[in-house]
C-alpha cells in the first residue's frame, strides 16, 4: 500500500520538536533573559500544535495573551530585577540531580500512561483515496479537502455560545439527564471577568504601595 | 514506524504535553530566580492546556469516539485567562519583594520562618 | 499548482516546492513593498519639507535609490557589540521580522487569494502583530546599550497599551459582519461604496480614525515612535544594529505599517470591493472572474498603499510627543472613545440592523445570508428544545450548520 506523507503529521513533529527542545532549553540554561526568550519559542509553537488540533481560536488565544501579553509582562519583570548577580544564579548540582530522578520519574509514568490506551495511539486514518497512488495525483486533494485534518476549523462561534450559556455542539443529546452535566459556561465566564477586575485593581495597589515603601 | 506517514493521535499530544509538564516541574524546582519559577508555572500550565485540547479535539480522535468535545477548549480558554492573571499578581508581588529585600532569590525569602 | 507538479515529481516534492513557491511569492510581497515604500517615504519626506528626495540613482526620480541602499547594507560589516548578549541580539531582528511576516498568512489580497484561510483571521493578525515587540524589546536589552533598553522599554509599555483600543476597535466591524473571516467580512461590503462598513453609521465612521491612531502607534511610527526617538535615544532599540539585521528590522517595520493599513481597508473600505462595482456587471466567464479578482487585488492594494502613504504623511507633518502622551493619549483618549464607540455600534445595531443606508434597499441581514450556508435553524435555543428526532447525527449537523459561515458558491 502507498503511503504517502500527511503535512498534518509533518508540522506537528516540526511544531512539537521546536516545543520540546525550547522547553528543556528553558531549564538548560542560566540567563534569565535567555530563558524568557526560549519560553516565548516554546509557548508559540504550542499555539501552533492548539491550530494542528483545530482549536484556532485557542491558538490565537493563546499567542494574544500568553505570548503577547503575559509574557511581555515577564519579560518586563525581567528587565526591571536584571541586574548583575540575578541575570544568571546557579542551582547547587545535589538539587540538579534530585529534580532530574524526580522530573525522569514523572516523565516515565505520564509517557507511560500516554501509550496505554490503544483508541489514543493513532489518530484517525485518511481516507481511502489517500492511499492509492492514483489518489495522489489526482483526486486525493478533494477527498483530503473534506478531512478534519485540512478543512478549516470553525470553533469560534461555538465557544462563544458556549461562554454565553448555549451549548451549540451539544444539541444531538436529547437525554436530559446526560445533558445537565454539559451546560454552558457562563457563570465561570463572569466569575473570571470579576477575577481580572480585581487582579488588575490588586496588581496596580501592589505597585502604588511599591513605590510608598521607597520614599 | 515512520512518524510522518502515520495519523497523529492524541497520545502524541500527551507526550507532548507531558514533556513541557516535567520540564516545568524541573524549572520550578531548581530555578532560584523568582521570575525563573514563574516560568515553569507557565509551562506547566501549558503542558495540561495540550491535553484538554488534545482531549476535545475531533481532528485526532477518531469519529464517533467520546471526546471531551468544546469543553477542552473552554476549559483551556479560562485555564489561559487565569495564567495571565496569575503572572499579573506573581509580578506585583516579585517586584515588590525585590523593593524591599533588593535580591530575587527566592531562597532568601525566609522571614517568616519560626 | 500542486496537483500540476505532480505530474512530473514526486508527491512530497511537489507540495514542499508549491508551499515553497507561495511562501517566496509573501516575502517577495513583503520585501518588495519594503523597498517601494522606503523609496516613497523618501520622496513624500523631500516634498513636504520642500525638497527634491533622490535624484540621482536610476533616472530622475531615484527609482533605483533603495536598491543601492540595500546593496550597501548588505555589504557591510555585521557588527556584535562588546556588552552584548550575542544569541539575542543575533535573534531579535528575525524575531521581529519573521512576526510581521507571519501576518501576511491570514490576510486575504482579494476574493479566495489567501495564504491561509482562517475562520479568526482578524484575531490571528492582531495576535502576531503583538509578537512583533518582542523583537524589539530582545533587540534592546541584548544590544547591552542604555539608549537601546530605554527605547524597549518604552516600546512594550507602548504595545501593550496600545492594543486594548485597538482590539476595542477592531471588534466593531467583526461586530457588524458576525465573523471573523477576514474573506467573509470584505465580501459582505460587495456592492457600491455605501455599502462599506465605514458608512455603515456614524459609531463606525468614527471609530475608523481611532483604529488608524492606535493601528499607527502599534506598529511604532511617527507620531509615536518613541523606541526610537533620535533626538533623546540614539536610535532607540536599533542604535548598535548594523547592515542587514538592521535592514531586517525596516523591513518588518514597513511590513507592519502594510498589514495594518490593509486590515483598515478590509475592516472599513470593503477590502477589493471598490467604490464602483465595475465587475459586478461581467457576465459570467472563468477568465472574466479571474481578471475580476485580479482587478480586485489591485483594489485592495492601492488601498492598503494609500494608508501607508498617508502615515508617511502624519509623520512628516506632526511632532514626535512624549512618554507620557503617549500613554496619555492611549488611555485617557482612545480607549474611552473606543469603548463609547463600540457601545455606539452595538445600541446603533440594534435599532437600525441595516445601516445608515440601508445597504440601499438590501438589509445586512440578506447580505450576510448571501455569504452563508441557509440556515435550517432559526436559533440554537429553539433547536434544544424542538421535539426530539430519530436521527441525533443529522439533527447535530443542522445545528452546527447554522453557526458555520461559507461563501456560497
Amino acid at each position: 500500500m502507498h503511503s504517502p506523507i500527511i503535512w498534518h503529521s509533518f508540522f506537528f513533529l516540526l511544531f512539537s520538536i521546536l516545543a520540546c527542545a525550547f522547553a528543556v532549553a528553558v531549564v538548560v540554561t542560566t540567563n534569565i533573559v535567555r530563558m524568557a526568550f526560549f519560553l516565548v519559542v516554546s509557548l508559540g509553537s504550542t499555539a501552533g500544535l492548539f491550530f494542528l488540533a483545530g482549536a484556532d481560536m485557542v491558538g490565537a488565544m493563546q499567542l494574544m495573551i500568553y505570548v503577547g501579553g503575559t509574557l511581555v509582562l515577564l519579560i518586563f519583570g525581567v528587565m526591571l530585577t536584571a541586574q548583575q548577580p540575578f541575570v544568571s544564579m546557579h542551582t547547587p548540582s545535589g538539587e540538579w540531580i534530585l529534580a532530574a530522578i524526580v522530573g525522569g520519574s514523572l516523565l516515565a509514568v505520564l509517557l507511560q500512561v500516554a501509550w496505554s490506551v490503544d483508541a489514543w495511539t493513532q489518530g484517525p486514518p485518511l481516507p481511502e483515496a489517500a492511499y492509492t497512488r492514483e489518489g495522489t495525483q489526482g483526486n486525493a486533494s478533494e477527498a483530503l479537502a473534506h478531512d478534519p485534518r485540512f478543512a478549516p476549523s470553525q470553533t469560534a462561534t461555538q465557544l462563544g455560545f458556549g461562554l454565553l450559556g448555549e451549548r451549540v455542539d451539544q444539541l444531538s443529546v436529547k437525554d436530559p439527564e446526560s445533558r445537565a452535566g454539559m451546560s454552558g459556561y457562563l457563570l465561570p465566564f463572569e466569575i473570571v471577568s470579576v477575577h481580572l477586575l480585581v487582579v488588575l485593581v490588586g496588581a496596580a495597589y501592589l505597585a502604588r504601595a511599591r513605590y510608598r515603601a521607597s520614599e | 514506524m515512520n512518524l510522518l506517514t502515520q495519523p497523529v493521535g492524541v497520545s502524541h499530544y500527551l507526550v507532548v504535553g507531558a514533556v513541557l509538564f516535567v520540564c516545568g516541574v524541573v524549572c520550578m524546582a531548581t530555578k532560584r530566580n523568582a521570575l525563573g519559577v514563574l516560568m515553569g508555572i507557565e509551562l506547566v500550565l501549558n503542558g495540561a492546556n495540550l491535553n484538554f485540547i488534545a482531549f476535545g479535539s475531533h481532528v485526532l480522535n477518531r469519529a464517533g469516539a467520546r471526546t471531551l468535545g468544546l469543553d477542552g477548549q473552554l476549559i483551556a480558554l479560562f485555564v489561559i485567562v487565569l495564567a495571565a492573571a496569575e503572572a499579573a499578581i506573581a509580578l506585583a508581588i516579585t517586584l515588590n519583594y525585590y523593593n524591599n529585600q533588593a535580591t530575587v532569590d527566592v531562597d532568601h525569602a525566609d522571614e517568616l520562618r519560626g | 499548482m500542486a496537483e500540476y507538479l505532480q505530474t512530473f515529481l514526486p508527491y512530497w516534492a511537489a507540495y514542499l516546492l508549491a508551499a515553497l513557491v507561495h511562501a517566496a511569492l509573501l516575502i517577495a510581497l513583503s520585501l518588495g513593498s519594503g523597498i517601494a515604500f522606503v523609496w516613497a517615504e523618501r520622496k513624500v519626506a523631500g516634498r513636504i519639507q520642500d525638497r527634491l528626495g533622490p535624484t540621482r540613482v536610476g533616472g530622475k526620480f531615484g527609482w533605483l535609490q533603495t536598491i543601492a541602499d540595500g546593496i550597501k547594507l548588505l555589504t557591510k560589516e555585521d557588527l556584535c557589540p562588546k556588552d552584548a548578549d550575542p544569541l539575542l541580539f543575533r535573534v531579535a531582528a528575525y524575531v521581529s521580522f519573521g512576526a510581521s511576516y507571519s501576518a501576511f498568512i491570514a490576510l486575504p489580497f482579494a476574493n479566495g487569494w489567501v495564504a491561509q484561510r482562517m475562520n479568526v483571521a482578524v484575531f490571528f493578525i492582531l495576535a502576531v502583530m503583538g509578537i512583533e515587540v518582542f523583537g524589539v524589546i530582545l533587540a534592546g536589552y541584548g544590544s547591552g546599550s542604555k539608549w537601546s533598553l530605554f527605547g524597549a522599554m518604552r516600546e512594550a509599555a507602548q504595545v501593550v497599551s496600545y492594543e486594548v483600543p485597538l482590539g476595542m476597535c477592531v471588534i466593531v466591524p467583526v461586530m457588524i459582519a458576525g465573523t471573523m473571516d477576514l474573506t467573509t467580512i470584505a465580501n459582505m461590503q460587495g456592492g457600491w461604496f455605501w455599502n462599506w462598513f465605514l458608512f455603515h453609521d456614524i459609531f463606525t465612521f468614527l471609530i475608523f480614525w481611532v483604529y488608524f491612531t492606535c493601528a499607527t502607534a502599534s506598529v511604532n511610527r511617527a507620531p509615536f515612535d518613541l523606541a526610537e526617538a533620535e533626538s533623546e535615544l540614539v536610535a532607540g532599540f536599533h542604535t548598535e544594529y548594523s547592515g542587514f539585521r538592521w535592514l531586517f528590522f525596516f523591513v518588518a517595520e514597513y511590513g507592519s505599517m502594510f498589514v495594518v493599513s490593509g486590515l483598515a481597508a478590509l475592516l472599513f473600505f470593503g477590502g477589493w470591493n471598490g467604490p464602483i462595482p465595475v465587475t459586478a456587471f461581467w457576465p459570467d466567464h472563468p477568465a472574466l472572474n479571474y481578471l475580476a479578482n485580479f482587478l480586485g487585488m489591485a483594489n485592495f492594494v492601492f488601498k492598503a498603499i494609500l494608508g501607508v502613504l498617508f502615515m508617511m504623511w502624519v509623520r512628516w507633518t506632526l511632532p514626535r510627543l512624549r512618554i507620557d502622551q503617549v500613554i496619555t493619549t492611549c488611555l485617557k483618549y482612545c480607549t474611552p472613545l473606543a469603548a463609547v464607540f463600540f457601545l455606539g455600534a452595538t445600541l446603533w445595531t440594534f435599532a437600525f440592523p441595516g445601516g445608515v443606508t440601508g445597504m440601499r434597499g438590501k438589509p445586512l441581514g440578506a447580505a450576510r445570508e448571501q455569504y452563508e450556508q441557509p440556515i435550517e435553524s432559526e436559533t440554537p435555543a429553539v433547536q434544544f428544545d424542538s421535539s426530539p428526532s430519530d436521527q441525533p447525527g443529522e439533527d447535530r449537523v443542522a445545528a452546527t450548520s447554522s453557526v458555520r459561515l461559507r461563501p456560497a458558491r
